[in-house]
C-alpha cells in the first residue's frame, strides 16, 4: 500500500534525457491515450446512435412502459425497474453474507484459514457469468421451486412481493444468482477496508473491556464505514451491468410488478436479447439509448463507490485490485 | 459473573459463530457450483466431444471442437491487441503518471473497468460489425481487448511501482538511459507481477459472453477466419443452456465444465506466477 505514500523519488528530477528517452515516452504516452480516446468514442457513439430515439421520445422514455417494436413505440421503464429491483434484491442477500465473510476473515478466522478461504471466495468471481446462468437454470431454479418458494409463501404469502405463480424464471431467481455473483467483490473490498483499520482501534476497545464482537462492531466497522459502503456500492455497480446470468434467469418480460416470483427484464438483458434482432433504425436507436442509460448509471454508481473507498484507503487501487 | 456480562459474552460468541457460518455458506456456494459442473459435465467429456463439431438439433452426439478453437482464436487475438496497450499504459502510469494525463488515464481506466461488458460489445458492433456489414470474430476480439486494457494497465502500474527506487537509481547512476532502465531493469524486475496481471486479465475475458453476442455471434461450423462469425465456448453454453433439448443441456454442462477448467487453469497459473518470483509482493 505504500508506494504512493513515499516521497517523490529523486530520479524524476534528473534532466539528462536522450533521443531514446523521448521516443520511449512518446510511445508510452500514445498507448496511454488509447483509454481516454476509447471512453470518448464510447460515449460519443452511444449518444449519436441513441439520438433518434432521444429526440423522438424525450424524457418520457424513462417512465413509459410501452415497448412495441412493431408500432415503433419505446419506453424503458420496465427494464430500468427490473435492473434496479434485481440489483437491490441481490444486495439485500449479498451484503450480510459478504460482510460476514469479510469480518470473519479479517477479525476472527485462524491465521491458517484466512488465505485459503479468501481465495475460495474470490474464486466465485472467476466463474463465468454464462456458467452461473446454466447452474441457475438447472440447479437454482428447481431448488427455489421445491425448498424456498413454498415456505416463503406459507409465511409471507400475504405480502405483495410473493403474489402470482412461480414458473421459475423470475426476479427472485435473477436476484439470487446476482447475489452469489457479487459476494466475492463486496467481500474482497470489505476485507481490505477492515484490514486497513489501525490495530489501535481494536486494542482501545478491547482495553476498555469490550468483548471481541463489541470491539469489531463498535470500533472497527464504524471506522471503516465509508469504505464498507463503498464496497457495497461497488457490488451494486457490478449487479446493475451483469448480463448473461440475469438474461438466462429473470424471464425477460416487459412488465413492472411487485412480486419477486414474476418474470422481469433488465436493461442489459434487453440489449443482449434484442440487439441483433432490431429490425428498424428506431428500434436499434432505442436499444442504444438503453445502453446509454445503463452506462451512465453504472459510471455514477462506480464513481461514488471509488470516492468512498478512497476516503479509507487513500490513493491505493484497493478497488481495482479486488476486481 | 453478572448477567449483563454473561449476555455480552454470549452475544459475542454467537456473532463470531454467525460470521463463521456465513463464510462457510459462501464457500459452500462455490463447492455447489463446481460440484454440479463436474457431476453433470464430466460424464460427457469424451474424445468425440473435443474433436467433433455440433450436429443439427435433435440428433445426439456431436462436440464443441469449433467452439474450443474459436475461444482460443477470439481470446488470443484479443490478447494480442489488448496486452501491449494495457502494459504500455501501465508503464506510462508508473513512469510518467504523476501529472494530469496520468490522473485522467487512471480515472478513465477505473470508469471503463466498471462499464458493463455488454455496453463495450455495442461499441465493437458500431466499429466493426456495422461498417463491415456482417458479424466477425475480430469484432468480438476488439470488444474483449477493450475490456482487458484497463485491468492490465492498473495491475501493471501497481506491479511496476513495487520495484524499489534504489534499483532504478543504481541503473541511472551507471549511465543507463531512462528508457533502457525502464524496460531492462524495472519492467524486467516486475515481470512476474505483470505476467500475473495478464493471466488474470485473459482469464476474465475468456469466460465473457455478453460482448460476443452481437460481434462474434456464434457459428455452427468450424472456422479459423477472424473475419467470419465464430463460435466460442461461452456462446455455445448460452445457446445450449437456454435451448429446449435434453441433449443440448448435457452438452451445455460439459462445455461449461471445459470453460470453467480453462478459466481456473489461467487463474491458478496467475497465482503461481506471482508466488514463484514475487511472493512478498502482496
Amino acid at each position: 500500500m505504500e508506494p504512493l505514500a513515499t516521497p517523490e523519488p529523486r530520479w524524476r528530477v534528473l534532466r539528462g534525457v536522450n533521443a531514446g528517452d523521448r521516443w520511449y515516452r512518446a510511445a508510452l504516452t500514445g498507448l496511454a491515450l488509447t483509454l481516454p480516446l476509447l471512453l470518448v468514442a464510447l460515449v460519443g457513439e452511444l449518444v449519436v446512435s441513441a439520438w433518434p430515439a432521444i429526440r423522438r421520445f424525450g424524457l418520457p422514455f424513462l417512465w413509459s412502459s410501452v415497448w412495441d417494436p412493431v408500432a415503433g413505440v419505446f419506453g424503458a421503464a420496465p427494464m430500468i425497474f427490473g435492473t434496479i429491483a434485481s440489483s437491490l434484491l441481490a444486495l439485500l442477500l449479498a451484503v450480510p453474507l459478504a460482510l460476514g465473510v469479510a469480518i470473519y476473515l479479517s477479525e476472527f478466522a485462524p491465521k491458517w484459514l484466512r488465505q485459503p478461504v479468501a481465495f475460495l471466495v474470490e474464486l466465485l468471481a472467476a466463474i463465468p457469468s454464462v456458467v452461473y446462468g446454466v447452474w441457475g437454470i438447472f440447479v437454482l431454479i428447481p431448488f427455489l421451486r421445491s425448498y424456498v418458494v413454498p415456505p416463503l409463501r406459507a409465511t409471507l404469502g400475504w405480502t405483495p412481493f410473493l403474489q402470482g405463480v412461480f414458473y421459475g424464471n423470475s426476479l427472485l431467481a435473477g436476484g439470487v444468482i446476482l447475489a452469489i455473483m457479487i459476494v466475492p467483490y463486496i467481500a474482497a473490498v470489505s476485507r481490505e477496508v477492515l484490514l486497513a483499520v489501525p490495530a489501535a482501534q481494536r486494542e482501545a476497545a478491547l482495553g476498555m473491556g469490550a468483548t471481541r464482537w463489541e470491539a469489531v462492531w463498535t470500533a472497527v466497522v464504524p471506522y471503516g464505514r465509508a469504505g464498507l459502503i463503498g464496497a457495497i456500492i461497488l457490488g451494486l455497480g457490478r449487479a446493475l451491468g451483469e448480463t448473461m446470468a440475469v438474461t438466462m434467469l429473470i424471464g425477460n418480460r416487459h412488465d413492472i410488478g411487485m412480486s419477486v416470483l414474476q418474470p422481469a427484464y433488465t436493461m442489459a438483458a434487453a440489449i443482449a436479447n434484442e440487439f441483433s434482432e432490431a429490425t428498424t433504425n428506431l428500434y436499434l436507436s432505442a436499444l442504444f439509448e438503453v445502453g446509454l442509460i445503463l452506462f451512465v448509471i453504472t459510471v455514477a454508481v462506480n464513481g461514488l463507490a471509488r470516492l468512498l473507498i478512497w476516503r479509507v484507503a487513500r490513493g491505493t487501487a484497493v478497488g481495482s485490485r479486488a476486481l | 459473573m453478572s448477567a449483563r456480562r454473561l449476555r455480552r459474552r454470549v452475544v459475542s460468541g454467537l456473532m463470531t459463530t454467525l460470521v463463521g457460518v456465513l463464510s462457510f455458506v459462501a464457500v459452500l456456494a462455490l463447492v455447489l457450483i463446481l460440484g454440479y459442473l463436474v457431476a453433470k459435465g464430466a460424464s460427457s467429456l469424451d474424445w468425440s466431444f473435443f474433436v467433433n463439431n455440433p450436429v443439427p438439433a435433435g440428433q445426439s452426439g456431436g462436440g464443441v471442437a469449433n467452439a474450443i478453437v474459436g475461444t482460443m482464436i477470439v481470446v488470443g487475438v484479443a490478447a494480442l491487441i489488448g496486452l501491449p496497450i494495457g502494459i504500455g499504459t501501465g508503464l506510462y502510469l508508473a513512469e510518467y503518471g504523476s501529472g494530469r494525463l496520468g490522473w485522467i488515464v487512471r480515472f478513465v481506466a477505473d470508469v471503463l473497468n466498471g462499464t458493463p461488458s455488454i455496453v463495450v460489445g455495442i461499441l465493437a458492433w458500431t466499429w466493426l460489425v456495422r461498417p463491415m456489414g456482417h458479424f466477425s470474430a475480430l469484432a468480438g476480439s476488439v470488444a474483449l481487448a477493450v475490456l482487458m486494457v484497463p485491468m492490465i494497465a492498473r495491475t501493471t502500474e501497481e506491479m511496476v511501482r513495487l520495484v524499489p527506487h534504489s534499483l532504478r537509481e543504481a541503473a541511472l547512476a551507471l549511465g543507463y538511459p531512462r528508457w533502457r532502465t525502464s524496460l531492462r531493469i524495472i519492467a524486467r524486475t516486475a515481470l512476474a507481477g505483470i505476467l500475473t496481471g495478464c493471466l488474470v486479465g485473459v482469464a476474465r475475458i475468456a469466460g465473457e459472453t455478453a460482448p460476443l453476442l452481437f460481434t462474434a455471434l456464434g457459428n455452427l461450423n468450424f472456422t479459423t477466419s477472424v473475419l467470419e462469425p465464430m463460435q466460442t465456448l461461452s456462446l455455445q453454453i448460452f445457446t445450449y443452456g437456454t435451448g429446449p433439448f435434453d441433449e443440448w443441456h448435457r452438452l451445455a454442462w460439459a462445455a461449461a465444465l471445459v470453460l470453467m477448467g480453462l478459466v481456473l487453469l489461467l487463474a491458478l497459473a496467475a497465482r503461481w506466477a506471482l508466488r514463484s518470483r514475487h511472493g512478498a509482493a502482496r
